[in-house]
C-alpha cells in the first residue's frame, strides 16, 4: 500500500483517498454527495454554513467535512438521524433569514439554497423570526446586490479578496447583524469594485446578479426605425449551450446565430472580427514600442475590469497600457462608421448590442471616451445569461435549432480571434501577427503553447527575428497585481503583458452561465470552455488576424494603415487615474 | 444597514496625530487593531477619512477595515456624546437590577444603547462588567463609577448634568 | 540589566524589608498601610485615600510608615479596603475623610479605629483579615501576591520568590522536565474547558516548526467575572514569569498577552511590569545567561467576547475580525500566523511558578481526583460577600455561598447559582453540596467556566435569566457560522415571546430542539455552549417555563408583561418601605396603613417586592 493513501469508511463504503483529501472529496469518490453551501473549491473552504457536517466515530461533535481531512481507519457517517436533524435545522435557520421570493428571483432554478430546500422538502420554516433588512444596491451599471437574499456564505468575499485581491466587499457588523457589504455600505459603484463580476459567479443564491438591460433590447428589436445589430464575443458560443442543458464546452455558434436572427436582429455579426482588428492595432503598437523601447512592457487593454483596476490602483503605470479599444468597442465604432457608410444607413439609427461574457463591459460601453462623433460605439451590452433569457422568452427551443452563419461582411474572423476568450489567447494571437510584421515573413509556427493553460501567471520567451521577446499572460486580478508590482519595482524584464481580470479569461467571465459549487468542484469548467475555443482555432483555415480578408479590405478601403489617423480616431482610446473610493469621507 | 455618513469636523489633512501614529507602527496588517484603538481614543470615534488613510498605509482594503471597526464594540463610527453614560449589564449588576437603570436611561434620553442624543450631549452604552461587582449595580459617566445605583440616583445625576448644561448655554 | 547575583541580593534584602507584610510578629518598627487598588476599590476612590495617607503622614512628619498600593484583597463588597501591617488590621469601606483618623488613632496612638472594622456575617467585628469567615476556607495560590505586594514594583515581586522559578527552569531543568512537572501537577486550563495544561505544553513543544509563540489569554469577557483582571492588576510578573518558562519549554521566543482594552489598570500594570522585567534582563536576550531569548508584547482587545475563544483571539492578534477557526487543526500545531502556538489563560499561568517551586506533589495534593489545585471565583449577585475567592477544587457550592459568601442578603432564599457565565448553567438548591470540579459541574449541566459565580435569590425569574444570557450571546456572536448567528437569535426570540406572554407550550419543545442542534453544529465554544443556560434552566426550572407559556404568569414578577403585583393585606405591616422605594409613586397609603398598588401607575419593576421585609408583595 502506498504510504500517502489512507483507507476509511464512509456510510459503510470503503474508500481509499490520498492523505490531505477532505472528507467531502473522499465521499465524492465513493459517490456520496454531502451537501454544502459555503464551500467553493480552492476559494472558500472555511466551514461556516455547517451544512456539510458529518459524524466521525470516536470524535466529539460533528466534523466539518469540507475542511477536515481523512485519516486512516476513519469511520464517517453522513446521514445519521443526528446529522440529518442538525443539517435540517441549519437549513431552516438559513431560510428563516432569507427573502423567500423564489418566483421573483433571477436564480430560481439555479439556486443552491433552493436545491437544498427541495432535497429536504422544506414545507414550512420551523424557526421563523426577525429578518435582516438591506437596501438593494443597483447604482452601478454592471452589478446589483440584493443582500436580503444573502446567506453569509462569504464565497463572494473570498473571491473578491483572495482570488482577485480587491476586497471591495467584506463581512461587516457582528452576530445576527452581520452582512456582506462595502465600506460604509456604499454602492459598489463608488468603491474599489472593478465590476469583474466574479462575485456573481460565486454566489449560491440571487444576492448578486448583473444589471439586466434586456428590456431596452426588446424595445429596440421591435422598433421598425432602429437597425439593431448583434455582435457576440468569442466566449459566448462555447458557454451559451449550458443554459439549455448542453454539455460544458459545446460550441453552439450556429444555433446562437440562428437564435439571434429569430430574435429579430437586423444583422448578426461576430465580435471575433473586431478582435482581429484589435490584434492588428495592438501588434503594430507593440512592434512600434518594441523597436523604440518605449513604455515597455506593453500591456493589453481589452479587459474593462482590468482597465478599471489599473486606473484605480496603479495610475502611474497607465502609459504601459495599450491604447487599443477592446474588440467589441472597435467593432461598434466600425459598424457605425464604415459599415453604416457602406450600407448607407444613418448611424443614428443603428443600435449595437454586444453579447458579452462580462458585466464590466456594461460599464465600458458607457465610458465617455467610447463615443465617436457623439455616438456611443456600443448601445447595449447583455451577458450570456441575459441572451439565454431572451431566447427562452422568445419561445425558441434552442437545442432544436438549425445552424446558420454570421452575416457578411462583418462576420468573418480568424482562429486567432477565437482564442481571445481565454487567458493567453490575446497574447498568442498578437504574437502570430507581430512575428510576421517583425520578420516580414509568413511564419509557420503559430501555436504558443507556453501561454496556454489555466495557470494564473504564464511566462514565456519567444524568439522572433533573432530577438528574444519575453512575454507574460496573467489572469485574475491578484496575479495582475503581482505583475504590476514587478513592473513598478523594476524587476520586470518582459516586453509584452496580457492581463484578463477573470481567472481563466473571458470564458470564465462574470456574465457567463453560473456553475454550482458542486459542478465547479467536479469539472474543470475553464478547461472545457477553453478547449472549445482552441478547437475553433485549430479548425480555422485562417489563423492569423492580419490575414483576415475583410480586415484587409477595410484597412485598404477605409482605415488606411494600422495605427494611422482614422484608425486612431476610431479604434484607440485613453485612460485616466480613477479614485478608488468615490464618496465623501 | 442604513447608516448616515456624517462629515467629521476634524481636519482633512493628515494631522499630527496620524503622522505620529504612522511613525509608531510599521505598515503591518497585525497592527490594525492596535492603531484603531489609538484612533478611537484620540478622536472618540474612527472617522471615515482616517479609515481611508489607514487603508493606504496598511494596504488593507477599506471594506476590511470597516469590517473590523464594525466587529469590535469598542470602535464607533460616529462621534460620541459629551457625556458617555454606560450601564453595566454584567451578570452581577443585572441580578441587582441594572436593567431597570438602563430602561430608565433610554426612556429619559429617548435613545437606544449605542446612540447619541441629537444635541450631542449624551451617549448611552451598555457594558459588560466594569469590574466593580462589589458596588453592583453600577453605571459610569465618562468613566466615573456610580456604585450601588438606583433609578433615583440616575435621575439625580442626569438632572445635575442637564442643569449644568442649561446654565452654561 | 541585573546579574543573577544581583537578583539574589535584591530578593534577600527586600524579603527582609517586607517581612511585615506576611508576618504579624515581624521584627520591625515600620508600618505599611496597604490600600487596595483593584478596579472595584479604585472606582470607589482608593487612589484618593492613598494620596491622603501620604499627604497627612508628610504633614505630620511621621516616619517609618509607608503607604503601598496593592492588588485586590478579594472582599470587594467591603471596599475600599485598607490594611495595616504587620498587625494585619483590616479596615473596610474607608473613605478619603477617614485617613486622618486612621493615622491619628491607629498609627500614632496604636489604637484600633473600631468603627471602620469590618462586620462579619455573624455581626461580630473582625480585626484581622484572616479572622474573616470570608478568608477562612480560601487557599491562595494564583492570588498569593494579590494584596501583599505592590504590583508596580518588581523588587517586591522578587522578594516573594519572584523569578526564582524561571531561574530554576533555566539553570536546572530541561524542557522535558518542565512538561513533566506541569503534567504531573494535574493543572488544567482555567479558562473554562479544563484541558490538561501539561498536555497542551507537550503538544506545542513537539509540534514541528522553527517559529513558535506563547500567548496569554487575558480577554476575560464573561459578564460578572474578574479573576484574571485581579491577577494582572495585583501580580503581573507572575504571568510574565510563567510565559517565559512556557517559552523556554516549547521553544518560543515571543509571547503575546491579549488583554481587554476595558481593563486599563491591568494594561498599565502589565506595561510597567514588562518594562521593569526588560530592565532587569528578565525579558530580552540571553536571560540569566542561559542563551534563551524571550520577549512579550501586549495586544489590546477591542470589545468582543468571542475573542476569549482561542482561535478567535489569534485572528484578532493578526489584526482581523475575531472569528473562530474550525478545529482541528489546533493552535498547538497551527496557531498564530499558522505557527505552533501555546495559549493559556491568566489564571493557568498564575499557577505555574508555584508548581515549579513547590513541586507537582504539593500541587496535586490539593483538590479532587481529576481536578487539582485551586480555582478562583468571582462571587457576585445576591450574596453578602461579593468578591474574589480562591478555593481548593472540591469545595462545595454551599461552602462558597454560605461560609465564604455569607449567605443571601435580605433573608431571601437561595434559588440557583450560575457558573460559567453565558456558557455555563445554573445550579439549583438540590446541588448545593456538589463538590466543585470540572467533571461534577459538567454532570449537573453547568461548567467550570472561567470562574464567574453568580448567586440568585428567589426573586429571580429563571426564564428571564435564560433570556438575559441569550441576549448576551446574540450580541456577542461573531456571526460566522449559521447555528450561532441565526439560531441563538431565534432562541432569544422564543424566550422573548415567553416573557411577554406571547408564547405557547410548543415553544418549549422548539427551544429545546433548537438548543440541542446549536450545541452540536456550531463551530466554536461560544456557539456550542450558548444554549447551556437555557438547557439547564429548562432542566431544573421547567415549571417556570410552563407557567410562562401556558398560564402566562411569572411567579417573580420579573417579566413585566406577566407580572401581577399585589400586596397581601395579611402580611403587610404598613411599614411604607415599598412606598419609599417605588420609582413611580404607585403605592398608596399613609402612616401604618396597609399599602395598596395603583395598577394604573405601576410599571411592574419589582422594586417593592425586593424591598418588602415581610414578603407581603407578590
Amino acid at each position: 500500500m502506498e504510504e500517502n493513501i489512507v483507507t476509511l469508511t464512509i456510510d459503510g463504503e470503503t474508500v481509499k483517498a490520498k492523505k490531505g483529501t477532505t472528507i467531502l472529496q473522499a465521499a465524492k469518490q465513493a459517490g456520496i454527495d454531502i451537501p454544502t453551501l459555503c464551500f467553493l473549491k480552492d476559494i472558500n473552504e472555511v466551514g461556516d454554513c455547517r451544512m456539510c457536517i458529518v459524524e466521525v466515530e470516536g470524535r466529539r461533535g460533528f466534523a466539518t467535512s469540507c475542511i477536515q481531512t481523512v485519516e486512516e481507519g476513519m469511520v464517517v457517517h453522513t446521514h445519521t438521524p443526528n446529522v440529518l436533524e442538525a443539517r435540517r435545522t441549519v437549513l431552516d435557520l438559513i431560510i428563516s433569514n432569507h427573502a423567500k421570493d423564489c418566483l421573483t428571483c433571477t436564480r430560481s432554478g439555479n439556486c443552491e439554497l433552493q436545491t437544498l430546500a427541495t432535497k429536504f422538502n422544506v414545507l414550512h420554516v420551523e424557526y421563523p423570526g426577525e429578518m435582516t433588512k438591506h437596501k438593494i444596491d443597483d447604482k452601478s451599471p454592471a452589478l446589483v446586490r440584493d443582500f436580503n437574499k444573502c446567506i453569509l456564505c462569504r464565497r463572494c468575499v473570498a473571491t473578491c479578496k483572495n482570488v482577485q485581491g480587491i476586497g471591495a466587499i467584506d463581512c461587516i457588523n457582528r452576530g445576527f447583524e452581520s452582512c456582506i457589504s462595502t465600506v460604509g455600505d456604499h454602492s459598489l459603484n463608488d468603491v474599489n469594485c472593478t465590476f469583474c463580476g466574479q462575485c456573481i459567479e460565486a454566489c449560491p443564491t440571487g444576492a448578486l446578479h448583473e444589471k439586466e438591460t434586456i428590456k431596452e433590447a426588446w424595445a429596440k428589436l421591435k422598433d421598425p426605425d432602429t437597425y439593431v445589430i448583434a455582435q457576440t464575443a468569442p466566449s459566448i458560443r462555447v458557454a451559451l449551450g449550458e443554459e439549455f442543458g448542453m454539455e460544458i464546452g459545446t460550441n453552439v455558434e450556429g444555433k446562437m446565430v440562428t437564435a439571434l436572427k429569430r430574435l429579430g436582429f437586423n444583422k448578426v455579426f461576430d465580435t471575433n472580427t473586431g478582435a482581429d482588428f484589435t490584434i492588428m492595432e495592438e501588434a503594430n503598437e507593440f512592434v512600434e514600442r518594441f523597436k523604440k523601447v518605449n513604455e515597455l512592457p506593453m500591456m493589453t487593454s481589452c479587459c474593462p475590469g482590468w482597465v478599471r483596476y489599473i486606473e484605480e490602483n496603479y495610475p502611474e503605470l497607465l502609459p504601459h497600457l495599450s491604447s487599443c479599444k477592446s474588440p467589441h468597442q472597435m467593432f461598434g465604432a466600425l459598424i457605425k462608421s464604415y459599415y453604416a457608410k457602406k450600407e448607407n444607413i444613418d448611424p443614428n439609427k443603428i443600435y449595437v448590442i454586444s453579447i458579452m461574457p462580462c458585466v464590466a463591459k456594461k460599464f465600458e460601453a458607457i465610458r465617455p471616451e467610447m463615443q465617436t462623433q457623439g455616438l456611443y460605439d456600443v448601445d447595449n451590452v447583455i451577458t450570456t445569461r441575459e441572451l439565454s433569457r431572451m431566447i427562452k422568452q422568445a419561445n425558441i427551443e434552442f437545442t432544436k435549432l438549425e445552424d446558420s452563419k454570421f452575416d457578411v461582411p462583418m462576420g468573418e474572423a480568424t482562429g486567432a480571434a477565437a482564442i481571445f476568450g481565454t487567458t493567453g489567447g490575446v497574447m498568442e494571437a498578437a504574437l502570430r501577427t507581430a512575428q510576421d510584421i517583425l520578420t516580414g515573413e509568413d511564419l509557420e509556427k503559430i501555436e504558443f503553447k507556453a501561454v496556454r493553460g489555466g495557470k494564473g501567471i504564464k511566462k514565456a520567451t519567444v524568439n522572433i527575428a533573432g530577438k528574444e521577446i519575453k512575454v507574460v499572460a496573467a489572469s485574475g486580478l491578484k496575479n495582475a497585481r503581482t505583475i504590476l508590482e514587478e513592473i513598478k519595482s523594476g524587476k520586470a524584464d518582459y516586453q509584452f503583458v496580457e492581463i484578463m481580470a477573470c481567472p481563466g479569461g473571458c470564458i470564465m467571465g462574470g456574465g457567463q452561465p453560473i456553475k454550482s459549487a458542486k459542478t465547479r468542484s467536479e469539472v474543470d469548467v475553464r478547461k472545457l470552455r477553453a478547449n472549445a475555443l482552441y478547437s475553433i482555432d485549430e479548425k480555422s483555415t485562417i489563423r492569423k488576424s492580419h490575414e483576415n480578408p475583410i480586415l484587409q479590405k477595410i484597412y485598404k478601403d477605409y482605415l488606411g494603415k494600422p495605427g494611422g489617423e482614422l484608425a486612431h480616431k476610431l479604434l484607440h482610446t485613453h485612460y485616466e487615474k480613477r479614485e478608488k473610493y468615490n464618496f465623501e469621507t | 444597514m442604513e447608516k448616515e455618513n456624517k462629515q467629521c469636523d476634524c481636519k482633512k489633512e493628515r494631522d499630527l496625530f496620524l503622522e505620529n501614529l504612522f511613525q509608531e507602527y510599521l505598515p503591518e496588517k497585525d497592527n490594525l487593531i492596535q492603531m484603531l484603538n489609538e484612533i478611537q481614543e484620540h478622536y472618540g470615534y474612527v472617522p471615515m477619512h482616517v479609515q481611508k488613510e489607514l487603508s493606504e498605509y496598511l494596504k488593507i482594503p477599506m471594506a476590511e477595515i470597516y469590517g473590523v471597526v464594525t466587529f469590535y464594540s469598542r470602535f464607533s463610527l460616529e462621534p460620541q456624546g459629551k457625556y458617555k453614560i454606560s450601564v453595566c449589564l454584567g451578570t452581577a449588576c443585572f441580578v441587582k437590577g441594572s436593567q431597570k437603570i438602563m430602561d430608565r436611561l433610554t426612556d429619559r434620553l429617548k435613545i437606544e444603547p449605542g446612540q447619541t442624543t441629537k444635541d450631542g450631549l449624551f451617549t448611552i452604552e451598555q457594558t459588560r462588567c466594569v469590574g466593580a461587582c462589589g458596588l453592583a449595580p453600577v453605571f459610569t459617566v465618562n468613566g466615573e463609577v456610580y456604585g450601588k445605583a438606583s433609578v433615583q440616583k440616575l435621575d439625580k445625576v442626569l438632572d445635575e448634568l442637564i442643569n449644568k448644561e442649561k446654565q452654561t448655554s | 540589566m541585573k546579574t543573577l547575583e544581583e537578583i539574589h541580593i535584591i530578593r534577600e534584602n527586600k524579603r527582609r524589608e517586607l517581612d511585615l507584610r506576611v508576618n504579624t510578629k515581624a521584627d520591625t518598627r515600620e508600618k505599611h498601610i496597604l490600600v487596595c487598588h483593584g478596579t472595584g476599590c479604585t472606582s470607589s476612590k482608593s487612589p484618593e485615600i492613598l494620596e491622603n495617607f501620604r499627604r497627612i503622614l508628610k504633614e505630620k512628619n511621621i516616619k517609618n510608615v509607608r503607604v503601598i498600593k496593592t492588588g485586590c484583597f478579594g472582599l470587594c463588597a467591603k471596599g475600599p479596603i485598607v490594611i495595616i501591617r504587620p498587625e494585619d488590621t483590616f479596615y473596610a469601606m474607608v473613605t478619603p475623610e477617614d485617613c486622618e483618623e486612621i493615622i491619628d488613632t491607629h498609627i500614632v496612638k496604636g489604637e484600633i479605629v473600631e468603627r471602620l472594622l469590618c462586620k462579619d456575617i455573624d455581626g461580630k467585628k473582625v480585626k484581622a483579615l484572616d479572622e474573616l469567615n470570608f478568608y477562612k476556607k480560601q487557599k491562595r495560590i494564583a492570588l498569593k501576591n494579590c494584596g501583599v505586594i505592590n504590583p508596580e514594583d518588581i523588587d517586591e515581586y522578587i522578594a516573594f520568590n519572584g523569578y526564582k522559578a524561571l531561574e530554576k527552569v533555566l539553570k536546572e531543568m530541561t524542557p522535558e522536565e518542565v512538561v513533566d512537572v506541569v503534567s504531573k501537577s494535574g493543572l488544567r486550563g482555567r479558562g473554562g474547558a479544563g484541558f490538561p495544561t501539561g498536555k497542551k505544553w507537550e503538544l506545542t513543544k513537539s509540534a514541528k516548526g522553527e517559529q513558535k509563540y506563547v500567548v496569554c489569554n487575558a480577554d476575560e469577557g464573561d459578564p460578572g467575572a474578574f479573576m484574571d483582571r485581579s491577577i494582572l492588576e495585583g501580580d503581573p510578573h507572575t504571568v510574565l514569569e510563567a510565559m517565559t518558562i512556557a517559552g523556554f519549554t516549547i521553544g518560543a521566543n515571543k509571547g503575546y498577552i491579549y488583554v481587554r482594552a476595558e481593563y486599563p489598570i491591568a494594561v498599565k500594570r502589565l506595561d510597567i511590569a514588562i518594562k521593569q522585567a526588560r530592565d532587569y534582563g528578565l525579558l530580552g536576550k540571553n536571560i540569566f545567561d542561559s542563551g534563551f531569548d524571550f520577549d512579550i508584547e501586549i495586544r489590546l482587545g477591542a470589545g468582543a467576547f468571542v475573542c476569549g475563544e482561542e482561535t478567535a483571539l489569534l485572528e484578532s492578534i493578526e489584526g482581523k475580525r475575531g472569528q473562530p477557526r474550525v478545529k482541528p487543526p489546533y493552535p498547538a500545531n497551527a496557531g498564530l500566523w499558522g505557527k505552533p502556538t501555546l495559549i493559556n489563560n491568566v489564571e493557568t499561568y498564575a499557577n505555574i511558578t508555584q508548581i515549579i517551586l513547590n513541586g507537582f506533589e504539593w500541587y496535586s495534593s490539593i483538590g479532587t481526583e481529576k481536578s487539582k489545585g485551586t480555582k478562583v471565583f468571582a462571587l457576585g449577585g445576591n450574596v453578602n460577600n461579593i468578591g474574589l475567592v480562591e478555593v481548593p477544587m472540591g469545595t462545595t457550592l454551599r461552602e462558597i455561598v454560605y461560609d465564604i459568601g455569607g449567605g443571601i442578603p435580605n433573608g431571601r432564599d437561595f434559588k440557583a447559582a450560575q457558573t460559567g457565565g453565558p456558557s455555563g448553567g445554573c445550579i439549583p438548591k438540590e446541588h448545593l453540596d456538589t463538590p466543585i470540579d470540572y467533571e461534577s459541574l459538567k454532570e449537573i449541566g453547568s461548567m467550570m467556566g472561567s470562574g464567574g459565580l453568580i448567586v440568585m435569590d428567589d426573586t429571580k425569574c429563571m426564564v428571564s435569566l435564560a433570556k438575559f444570557y441569550l441576549e448576551f450571546t446574540v450580541s456577542e456572536s461573531c456571526g460566522k457560522c449559521t447555528p450561532c448567528r441565526i439560531g441563538t437569535k431565534r432562541m432569544l426570540e422564543i424566550l422573548e415571546r415567553l416573557c411577554n406572554g406571547e408564547g405557547e407550550e410548543s415553544d418549549i419543545y422548539r427551544l429545546e430542539t433548537l438548543a440541542k442542534n446549536i450545541q452540536k453544529a456550531s463551530i466554536c465554544g461560544l456557539g456550542q455552549s450558548a444554549p447551556n443556560p437555557v438547557i439547564s434552566t429548562l432542566n431544573y426550572f421547567r415549571e417556570e417555563f410552563k407557567e410562562h407559556a401556558i398560564d402566562k404568569a411569572c411567579r417573580t414578577a420579573e417579566c413585566k408583561a406577566l407580572a401581577k403585583i399585589g400586596i397581601d393585606e395579611e402580611k403587610c405591616k404598613g411599614c411604607g418601605l415599598c412606598q419609599k422605594h417605588c420609582p413611580v409613586n404607585a403605592i398608596i397609603g399613609e402612616g401604618r396603613d396597609k399599602r395598596r398598588i395603583d395598577q394604573s401607575l405601576c410599571i411592574k419593576c419589582g422594586t417593592c417586592i425586593a424591598t418588602c421585609p415581610f414578603h407581603a408583595i407578590v
